[in-house]
């Protein structure tokens, strides 16, 4: 299998005033094959989410680097690799927060065809076809964030996150506050969507058990560091660090 | 809570909703009305506001005038009406002034942040350090009298809580789950601060804009007063009350007429401001 993304010895430091400077991710190192399905699980603060941020050059690490189809996106100014940058799309935590309430679904997720020179027609069909794939009826372009439920924004997110034909997914906690029904519903969409498009996913998250139902492998993060990797099935039966053994108490 | 309760409670809030919309409705004709006036000031004075009659000085209330007349025996009831466009007109281009140019610095040095931000904001806290109507006294000094003088002085005092609130609210808003994708949509900052940043602060803005008229009417009228603003003979009802101030106890309605029209426009500009504010943000 290809690796899509190669991490080598990440490393953000968040500048604090009057104190040491806390390293969020440190030394992470780690590795995205075609076509899977990658977890990473910590506990809030582990540097999960600063992760995806660094992968979507949302913002610069402070050392090591990141290859994405081996180019080091470290080196590059986000807005001079636009091309590169659409490759690696995001669903975001929380689904009202994750689109403008003052202009409709519809606008949000034909934003990035729009700026890649659609214009309006192939657009609203476009958009129209995004929807149907995530399981929405074509009309909910027209409402506002607020007049749909949270599933239903997040299917949404995800129809505007495939909008640019990414190859690679990140869904930072995209279930986490979700009901289980719709967790459930959201996860079998991804996995369909994984296969059907020959998508790879990161998939962050805190739940174990959510991630054993359809991740190949788990990366564990802890305090910014990795504390162990491997399979699913692995990491459950046997896992190895002291953190682990207490994530796996806690859902067993 | 019992359900009866719920009910009522739920009642009562649709009440202050309708209420809100009806004071809204109300105060916006009040205010429209205002701005009518100054307006079409010529077509409706009774009389020509800068005509001079001496033998007609001082003349008290009467069916002829009803405001009286001024010491040059002017209409006093015409110079109110034309005042109106120098005190309203003004204020109305100086709030619209501070509030674009305020938003503008607060929404580019908040979402930019970092060095830009930090000097843009001591900027500002120097203005925001200053008691306001000394430094407007001093800069409109400068640059000598005149509605456009007293206009620009009270505009460099005034935008820094502008740009505070457009900071503020930019500031929340740049990592918000929502600008984040835009970013990764392939925005580029000019298109999401017009896209996504200005049509969610537009709301705070205009609030802010709308509470700032009333307190802005006094202030430009204060300036006139104290003979940095319009000068004689444009009726400008701050300079007109501070002609006829030394007349107060002889001849009264000199003084009260401007000073109500004052009074007034104030009063309703910060209704309508309160209206507003109820109605975006109802707690």
């Amino acid at each position: 299998m290809k690796d899509i993304i190669t991490v080598n010895n990440l490393t953000k430091y968040f500048k604090a005033y009057g104190k040491a400077d806390t390293a969020a991710v440190n030394n992470v190192s780690f590795t995205l094959h075609e076509g899977e399905t990658l977890a990473l699980v910590g506990e809030s603060g582990s540097g999960k989410s600063t992760i995806a941020r660094l992968l979507t050059g949302l913002i610069k690490a402070t050392d090591g680097n990141i290859r994405i189809y081996d180019k080091d996106i470290c080196k590059m100014k986000r807005n001079k690799a636009l091309e590169l940058y659409g490759q690696i799309q995001m669903v975001f935590q929380n689904p009202a927060e994750s689109f403008n309430p003052r202009k409709t679904l519809g606008y949000g997720i034909g934003e990035p065809l729009r700026n890649r020179g659609y214009n309006s027609a192939a657009i609203a069909n476009k958009v129209a076809e995004l929807l149907e794939m995530c399981g929405l009826p074509a009309e909910l372009a027209f409402k506002y964030p607020h007049q749909v439920s949270g599933g239903q924004c997040q299917r949404a997110a995800i129809a505007r996150a495939l909008a640019v034909e990414p190859k690679i997914l990140i869904c930072d906690e995209a279930t986490s506050s979700l009901d289980v029904t719709v967790q459930k519903q959201i996860i079998e969409l991804l996995d369909k969507l994984r296969k059907s498009k020959n998508l790879s996913i990161i998939f962050i998250c805190h739940n174990l058990a959510l991630v054993q139902q359809f991740c190949n492998r788990v990366v564990v993060l802890y305090d910014g560091q990795i504390v162990e990797q491997g399979t699913p099935d692995e990491i459950i039966n046997n896992p190895q660090a002291e953190y682990t053994k207490l994530l796996v108490d806690s859902i067993l | 809570m019992t359900s009866e309760n719920r009910q009522v409670s739920v009642r009562n809030l649709k009440i202050k909703k309708c209420n809100t919309k009806i004071r809204l409705i109300v105060f916006s004709i009040f205010a429209i009305g205002l701005i009518a006036v100054a307006l079409f000031a010529d077509s409706l004075c009774p009389y020509d506001p800068y005509a001079q009659d001496l033998s007609q000085s001082y003349q008290g209330l009467s069916a002829a005038h009803i405001m009286g007349t001024d010491a040059y025996g002017r209409d006093m009831f015409s110079r109110v009406i034309v005042g109106a466009r120098a005190s309203i007109l003004s204020t109305l281009a100086l709030v619209f002034i501070i509030a674009l140019v305020g938003t503008a610095v607060g929404t580019v040095s908040g979402y930019i942040g970092g060095k830009v931000d930090a000097v843009v904001m001591r900027i500002s806290d120097f203005f925001l350090a200053f008691p306001g109507l000394v430094f407007a006294l001093a800069v409109a000094a400068l640059l000598g009298g005149g509605v456009l003088n007293a206009i620009i002085a009270l505009a460099v005092i005034s935008w820094p809580k502008y740009a505070r609130v457009a900071r503020s609210q930019t500031l929340s808003l740049k990592v918000s789950s929502f600008v984040q994708a835009a970013v990764l949509a392939g925005d580029n900052p000019p298109q999401i601060i017009f896209r996504h940043i200005l049509p969610n602060i537009f709301g705070p803005i205009l609030v802010t804009a709308m509470l700032d008229i009333g307190t802005m009417t006094m202030e430009l009228a204060g300036l006139s007063f104290l003979g940095l603003g319009a000068q004689p003979p444009i009726a400008e009802w701050g300079s007109m009350m501070s002609n006829g101030r030394s007349m107060l106890q002889t001849y009264p309605w000199v003084v009260l007429s401007p000073g109500l029209a004052i009074f007034i426009s104030v009063v309703i500009f910060n209704l309508l401001g309160d209206t507003v504010r109820d109605y975006f943000d109802p707690k």
